[in-house]
């Protein structure tokens, strides 16, 4: 029971101490949202006009949920970074000769970096708005939604964990990360409509995780099929309970 | 017979084809002060790091206070504390917070972890900065802030790696002083350190190590009555070199030592002055003006020499 206690209590302090960082160094985050609005204007002008209505409706009621997606993925990969800089700056030496929870410091950086999350999804929410984003399934539904992409960024989260305690070098972890996040933003429905891809490619667009986020947030804010919820909600406990151990464990064998 | 509070036996360590430490034993007293000493990649902070819990020895036995890092590690991290030559504080906490942080990270409530970071902020002379973030600290504040992080547990075993090293003189004097006052309290403290003076200044007892084996232990006193003597080093121009070491033989009656890189003749002697005085006097006779003509102690390199009858150079230092 104590154990359990003190656990919690070392995520809490841990957790508090990332968020600090994140609101202690204000240009990061100020920067690193202006990124994914950007993506946003981008997109929604230069693609606006060009793919049909008739696939997408109102493009930027297409596209909202899919740059929600890319912001979450994006976002999850500072994760990584994050530890792979407090390996090289020796913090993880310092908490690992101290008797805290193994999975404190860990869980503290996934969560202080889910609530940066929180704050760029609303705040891409808003921009949204104002370019013409209208969602028309209430509003529960649309928090539901973006509920559920923060999730999902939060799943994405440990996977970058992993990977900044394999590769340790924040510059690699960050060029690493946009190999498999590159491929899983634009092999998706987060642009434009699977339809138009080569059928071998669809195989993949239609199966993978953000395909199934993006759709599912589509119809909690659009209406439609509620599967991909539960599909989605699927990848973001396998992905999780798969990555959280791995990642606890090198954590421990860090070296 | 004394508590025995550190015990290394034959322990090793690769990284991959490195060895780091090569079949290494140590015994440590309770509350003395011992120093770990040897170059860049003799396998110091390694083995610091094994007792420290965050490296698995391949072989060997390593216990604290007879507990085995291997077996008995989160009981091993509630006795000891942990400073190295990285200080790793976080640059946008402010001192405090980072003590109040490792404070809490022991378990002590809110109201004694704030008391604990203030003792420490007192006693390590840190009340000035203590609430500015760390970025803005100097290099002797972060250490001293590192230290204090290590503090925070009351460990009876401090661990120190590289505590001084890159800090410049006056700074590390005061270091040295609040080291001096910590193994006071009776606590039991390893250090690594590149330095012989720092090693000489605060260790009851140092170990020399290199290429991961201890190659000489002993007090202080031992190693340098050991490593005898003062050493007289003359530099000239390359036209009289051969003579000048001809005068260098003559007056110690000892080959001279010749190190290619700095061009130095050198020897060492119980009697160095009056060596130094009578060297001179023969070069005036003999009109060889020396580039460079002095007495220093034995330094870091010296010791090697002697100990290893080679030269330290720069390795590459193993995996941290």
């Amino acid at each position: 029971m104590k154990r359990v206690r003190y656990a919690i209590s070392d995520l809490l302090v841990i957790t508090r101490r990332n968020v600090l960082r994140i609101y202690r160094t204000p240009s990061l985050l100020i920067f690193s949202s202006i990124q994914p609005v950007m993506f946003l204007l981008l997109f929604n002008y230069v693609f606006g006009g060009s793919v049909s209505n008739a696939d997408t409706g109102q493009y930027i009621n297409y596209l909202l949920p899919g740059i929600l997606a890319q912001t979450a993925l994006f976002g999850s990969m500072q994760t990584g970074v994050g530890t792979a800089e407090d390996i090289s700056k020796g913090a993880i030496d310092r908490f690992r000769s101290l008797p805290m929870a193994n999975s404190a410091v860990l869980g503290g950086r996934t969560l202080a970096d889910g609530a940066r999350n929180i704050f760029t999804v609303a705040l891409m929410f808003g921009v949204g708005l104002l370019l013409g984003f209208r969602y028309n399934d209430g509003l529960f539904n649309c928090l539901l939604g973006l509920s559920l992409m923060v999730l999902f960024g939060y799943a994405f989260s440990w996977i970058s964990a992993c990977v900044g305690l394999l590769i340790k070098e924040s510059e690699a972890v960050q060029t690493a990360s946009f190999l498999f996040i590159f491929p899983l933003t634009f092999a998706s429905a987060v642009f434009v409509p699977i339809s138009g891809m080569p059928s071998w490619l669809q195989v993949f667009a239609r199966n993978q995780p953000v395909t199934q986020v993006v759709t599912a947030v589509r119809a909690l804010m659009g209406g439609g099929s509620l599967t991909s919820i539960w599909i989605t909600l699927a990848w973001i406990i396998g992905i999780i309970a798969v990555f959280a151990p791995i990642s606890i464990y090198l954590y421990r064998k860090a070296t | 017979m004394s508590e025995t509070a550190i015990l290394v036996k034959n322990v090793k360590k690769k990284f991959g084809k490195v060895v780091a430490l090569n079949g290494v034993s140590i015994e440590v007293e309770k509350g003395k002060v011992y120093g770990l000493l040897g170059p860049n990649g003799a396998g110091k902070t390694t083995l610091v790091r094994i007792l420290a819990t965050l490296l698995k020895p391949d072989t060997g036995k390593v216990e604290l206070d007879g507990k085995s890092v291997v077996n008995a590690g989160p009981a091993i991290r509630e006795l000891i504390g942990l400073a190295g030559q990285f200080a790793a504080v976080d640059d946008y906490l402010t001192g405090r917070e980072t003590l109040e942080m490792v404070a809490r990270l022991y378990h002590l409530s809110r109201k004694e972890s704030r008391k604990r970071a203030q003792d420490i902020i007192n006693s390590l002379s840190l009340a000035e900065v203590a609430d500015r973030p760390a970025k803005t600290y100097s290099g002797g504040m972060r250490r001293r802030l590192d230290l204090g992080a290590g503090l925070v547990g009351r460990p009876d075993i401090l661990l120190l790696d590289e505590p001084t090293t890159g800090l410049d003189p006056r700074t590390r004097q005061e270091l040295w002083g609040l080291i001096r006052n910590l193994a006071k309290e009776g606590r039991t403290i390893m250090l690594t350190t590149q330095y012989l003076e720092e090693a000489d200044a605060l260790c009851n007892y140092i170990a020399i190590i290199d290429h991961g084996k201890v190659v000489r232990q002993g007090t202080s006193a031992q190693l340098k009555s050991s490593l005898g003597a003062d050493i007289v080093e003359l530099q000239v121009q390359s036209k009289d070199q051969a003579k000048a070491k001809e005068i260098m033989r003559q007056v110690s009656n000892t080959e001279p030592r010749f190190d290619e890189a700095t061009e130095a003749l050198s020897i060492s002697s119980a009697k160095a002055s009056e060596l130094l005085l009578s060297l001179a006097q023969e070069l005036k006779k003999d009109r060889i003006k020396p580039t460079n003509l002095a007495l220093h102690r034995p330094s870091l390199d010296d010791v090697f020499l002697a100990v290893t009858g080679k030269k330290t150079k720069p390795r590459v230092k193993a995996s941290k």
